[in-house]
């Protein structure tokens, strides 16, 4: 039991970073909170002893993804339901 | 657009490291977790570092379009070509023919408990090295166009 403890707060913090990203109207804020999403993912993916998937997820889901939503939202507006 | 002054300079001193790094990654991908396909993405990952940090011209002078999409296809054409390369030696396709000849990655896996030993396992570094150069230039190209079409909109 006690060693399962680091994985239920893992899994814990994803549920709450997903329902951060699901309310934030600030895009810039859910962009961070999808990122976290997925280093916590990433965490989660080496306690279950899959250190290969963790690499690939932290580098494209923690940081190319989110590169990619940064440059995105720079293009467009920051808030949601804002302009047109 | 550039960012602050605390970015570019946290950008410019990551930036090496995370090249080591992914270049460690790469190089010891048939020895420890990583390989190619996650060498490449970190390095890419750097990349992503310096483009958002600077703007569009200052990236575009150190990270061209055209060496990366020729890393991507140079490093497309060594991987098939390693396999091919096997015809030539009379084996069959993707024939591991560095194993065991003595030559670069080709001296014998030691027994027992041992640290590793990097000059093994024949032309799997080899096609290692190719996907890492390949995912390298192909992820950097990617997040250089979304970059290059906020330029063209001019803001």
């Amino acid at each position: 039991m006690i060693e399962q403890i680091p994985q239920i707060l893992v899994l814990l913090g994803l549920i709450v970073s997903a329902v951060l990203t699901f309310h934030f109207k600030d895009l810039l804020a859910a962009t961070l909170a999808a990122g976290l999403f997925s280093f916590l993912i990433s965490l989660e993916f080496y306690i279950l002893q899959a250190p290969d998937v963790a690499i690939s997820q932290a580098a494209i889901g923690a940081g190319l993804t989110t590169a990619i939503f940064i440059i995105a939202i720079r293009a467009t507006k920051r808030f949601e339901g804002e302009g047109s | 657009m550039r960012m602050s002054k605390i970015v570019r300079t946290a950008a410019d001193i990551l930036y090496p490291a995370i090249l080591i790094f992914g270049l460690y990654i790469v190089a010891h991908g048939h020895l420890t977790p990583g390989g190619g396909f996650q060498g490449g993405a970190v390095i890419a990952t750097g990349g992503a570092l310096v483009i958002v940090a600077y703007n569009y011209k200052e990236v575009t002078g150190w990270l061209k379009k055209n060496v990366l999409t020729g890393q991507e296809v140079s490093g497309l054409v060594g991987f098939i070509g390693v396999g091919l390369l096997a015809l030539a030696f009379g084996q069959v396709f993707f024939f591991n023919y560095l194993v065991g000849s003595g030559s670069i990655f080709g001296m014998p896996v030691p027994y027992g408990i041992n640290p590793g030993e990097l000059n093994t396992a024949g032309i799997v570094p080899l096609m290692n090295f190719a996907v890492g150069i390949e995912v390298w230039g192909g992820l950097t190209v990617v997040i250089l166009y979304m970059l290059s079409g906020l330029e063209k909109e001019g803001c």
